[in-house]
């Protein structure tokens, strides 16, 4: 990479800092937005569970809606952050390190959100715990195993306590650095039990780092496993057609890794734009995540491609149905259009531009772009299966969703980004220490006749340094 | 026991059937289901464990009406079952596929897996008129807000039909000590018959042997995806209705 702007630890430290230590203008309207939301969700949910689920749109044959939609688009999105942690902290991605921290905050606050929905929407949700935790030996019945139900809340759950450990573990070493320059005794003490006593000693950095690339390796199953299990919610029911498919694994986790890094890419056009971070988000960044997304989005087309193919290939009339139901009448057709559109269609050829992938707003739009299909796509695979415009022809269904079922959506979207901004005021968006080793890991080095900065880990010969560039 | 173990099945004749829904209220009374209000089915949220699917056949003025009872088919290899996630479902060794409530938390998956839509999820708390409320069924729960139900077969009818044989020392046979659900009580063609397949001179089990033969009238619904349904259909295929299906 080219572009880069040498600073020294102080200035790092004001920088990224500055927004912790004093309030910005536009902070509190904000957060108070986002929390009246957020709030009228909850008395959304409030009313839901008091009065029953006969406040949705469900009914039968269509028993799953909205929130089911939505739980999938958010496991979805908190595919990013391992994805850009853990993945490109193994491969030695230098671009990584400045939109780690904000990608594995995003993956938190997204699995809490998607965990809002499934949990309040089942029938009697004071029950929920006999399958979820602690289960109800009491009766002598454990829970059924063959479930991909069971296996949903243990593997959110896993994902959910490693990406917290994940996001710990990176966090020690810039609170150690809130501890210090902490303004009053309070958030003093605060930072200062949170940093569990990190003095920067060799051994505490060295457990550190074994710890996140510990952490990043054990993750990684994870990874594969959550999106895998969710996609069972659908794909083990012989029954509903366009749900069993045998490709719908690995179909979910490139949709997930999808929707998650353009997700990412989107945040770093907002941390650009609300936190001023322009001298760590550079062109050059938007340019390799657009380029990792391009791969993405080629292999996730590809998938739902041959998804297609595979349910068209036995021609069995029900499952044509499905495929004209999807693509034909009002709103399925045009939402279907406006899905490829979004999230291929667009984007896809933009991001092949150079101009176009150095570009903030336009990566903003286009991944803006791309999570609409995604959330489209949730929603098309889960309403007009169970539509079931096929077979008994007596008993066809319908489904809209009602006002609860809105405000509860709407409520996730302003749930993650309350939280956002919320741990943003508290901790820095960007890691200021991983920052710093990049920093000094960077070095100006001579080939011929240009100087170009290049990143040198330990293990390289020292006359590869260059030291007079280095300021 | 005087049986080892039951199976219980049934057989629905749909050349007998009329469409009178008769069935549909006799289940409505037996086994405590909330009235079905105009609003129930604007909602498309009525519960009907039994249903006539009404079907025309035919152009005006050649138009015949079809009817189709459908309930819960007791699938040997039902869809609805391994979904659960807290055994609120499961076969039991009778061949029936039972709902425990008290375990169900109402996730909804297994009516999803139904592909004859014959789970129905209880959206609302269950309402009757007040001059309806000393006719509940006392053997029968009423079930609350946020849980699934299910045809059982009348196994209310069942399990006192068992003991009552158990106690006389006899065999359980056919429509023996009030064995027979309330829908085929109440058929006025004898257009459903219960009875145990594992009874080797059931009435269904003399049914099937005649119609699973060639040219029989014997199909299962949907039995291609597998299920292995408990209950069979009888259907004079009719050559002149090929091709037109309306509803």
């Amino acid at each position: 990479m080219l572009e880069h702007t040498q600073l020294t630890d102080k200035e790092l430290n004001d920088e990224l800092l500055r927004d912790i230590l004093t309030m910005p203008k536009w902070w509190l309207p904000a957060v108070l937005f986002l929390a009246t939301i957020v709030i009228t969700g909850y008395s959304a949910f409030g009313y839901m569970v008091f009065n029953g689920l006969g406040v949705t749109g469900l009914n039968r044959p269509v028993f799953w809606g909205f929130f089911i939609a939505n739980f999938v688009f958010w496991i979805g999105i908190s595919h990013a952050g391992i994805m850009i942690s853990a993945i490109l902290r193994l491969t030695q991605a230098e671009w990584r390190r400045p939109i780690t921290r904000a990608a594995e905050v995003m993956t938190l606050f997204s699995l809490a959100a998607a965990l809002h929905t499934p949990l309040f929407h089942v029938g009697r949700p004071w029950r929920v715990f006999y399958w979820i935790f602690p289960y109800d030996f009491s009766r002598g019945i454990w829970p059924n195993v063959k479930s991909p139900f069971v296996w949903d809340p243990s593997a959110v759950g896993t994902y959910l306590i490693a990406s917290t450990l994940f996001v710990i573990v990176c966090l020690i070493p810039d609170l150690a650095i809130l501890r210090d320059r902490a303004k009053n005794k309070i958030t003093k003490f605060i930072y200062a039990q949170l940093c569990l006593g990190f003095r920067g000693t060799t051994r505490q950095w060295k457990l550190q780092i074994i710890a996140g690339i510990l952490l990043s390796a054990l993750v990684l199953p994870i990874f594969v496993s959550v999106h895998t299990v969710v996609s069972w919610d659908f794909a083990v029911l012989i029954g509903t057609e366009g749900w069993r498919s045998t490709i719908f694994g690995p179909y979910f986790i490139i949709g997930a890794v999808h929707s998650g890094v353009s997700a990412v890419a989107m945040l770093m056009a907002l941390s650009v734009w609300i936190y001023g971070l322009q001298n760590y988000i550079k062109p050059d960044h938007f340019d390799a995540i657009a380029r990792l997304l391009i791969v993405v989005a080629t292999t996730w087309f590809f998938f739902f491609f041959l998804e297609w193919v595979w349910a068209m290939f036995t021609l069995e009339s029900p499952e044509i149905a499905l495929r004209e139901l999807q693509v034909g009448p009002w709103p399925w057709g045009p939402l279907f259009g406006i899905f490829v559109i979004t999230s291929f269609v667009i984007p896809v050829p933009l991001w092949m531009f150079r101009r176009f992938r150095r570009n903030a707003a336009i990566m903003f739009f286009t991944t803006i772009l791309v999570n609409i299909g995604m959330w489209l796509e949730r929603f098309l695979i889960v309403i007009p299966s169970l539509m079931r415009r096929s077979h008994l022809t007596f008993d066809w269904g319908s489904y809209s969703p009602s006002l609860i079922e809105i405000l509860i959506v709407l409520e996730t979207f302003a749930f993650v980004a309350l939280g956002m901004l919320l741990f943003a005021k508290a901790f820095p968006l960007v890691p200021v220490f991983d920052m710093k080793e990049g920093m000094r890991n960077r070095h100006l080095i001579k080939v011929g006749r240009r100087i170009i900065p290049a990143t040198i880990r330990e293990g390289l010969p020292h006359h590869y340094y260059n030291k007079e560039h280095h300021k | 026991m005087a049986q080892e173990s039951h199976k219980w099945g049934m057989v629905i004749d749909i050349d007998r059937c009329t469409g009178c829904n008769a069935c549909v209220i006799a289940c409505q009374s037996e086994n405590n289901i909330p009235t079905n209000l105009e609003a129930h089915f604007n909602q498309r949220r009525a519960i009907q464990w039994i249903r006539i699917e009404r079907y025309w056949e035919g152009e005006f003025p050649d138009v015949k009406a079809r009817f189709i009872p459908i309930i819960c088919q007791h699938c040997g290899n039902a869809p609805c079952e391994p979904v659960c996630p807290v055994y609120a479902t499961y076969h039991n060794n009778e061949g029936l596929n039972v709902q425990v409530y008290n375990r169900c938390v109402g996730t909804r998956f297994c009516a999803n897996g139904c592909p004859y839509h014959v789970r129905f999820f209880n959206f609302w708390e269950p309402e009757w008129p007040e001059s309806l409320k000393n006719q509940l069924n006392p053997d029968v729960t009423v079930r609350s807000r946020g849980i699934m139900e299910k045809c059982t077969f009348c196994v209310q009818r069942i399990r006192r039909a068992t003991r009552l044989a158990d106690r006389d020392s006899v065999e359980l046979e056919d429509g023996d000590r009030g064995l027979n659900p309330a829908c085929v009580n109440s058929c006025a063609t004898n257009g459903l018959i219960f009875g145990d397949w594992n009874d080797e001179d059931s009435q269904i089990n003399q049914i099937k042997n005649k119609e699973m033969q060639e040219g029989g009238r014997a199909f299962g619904l949907l039995e291609n995806l597998g299920t292995s349904p408990n209950v069979i259909y009888l259907k004079k295929v009719d050559e002149s209705a090929e091709g037109h299906h309306g509803h």
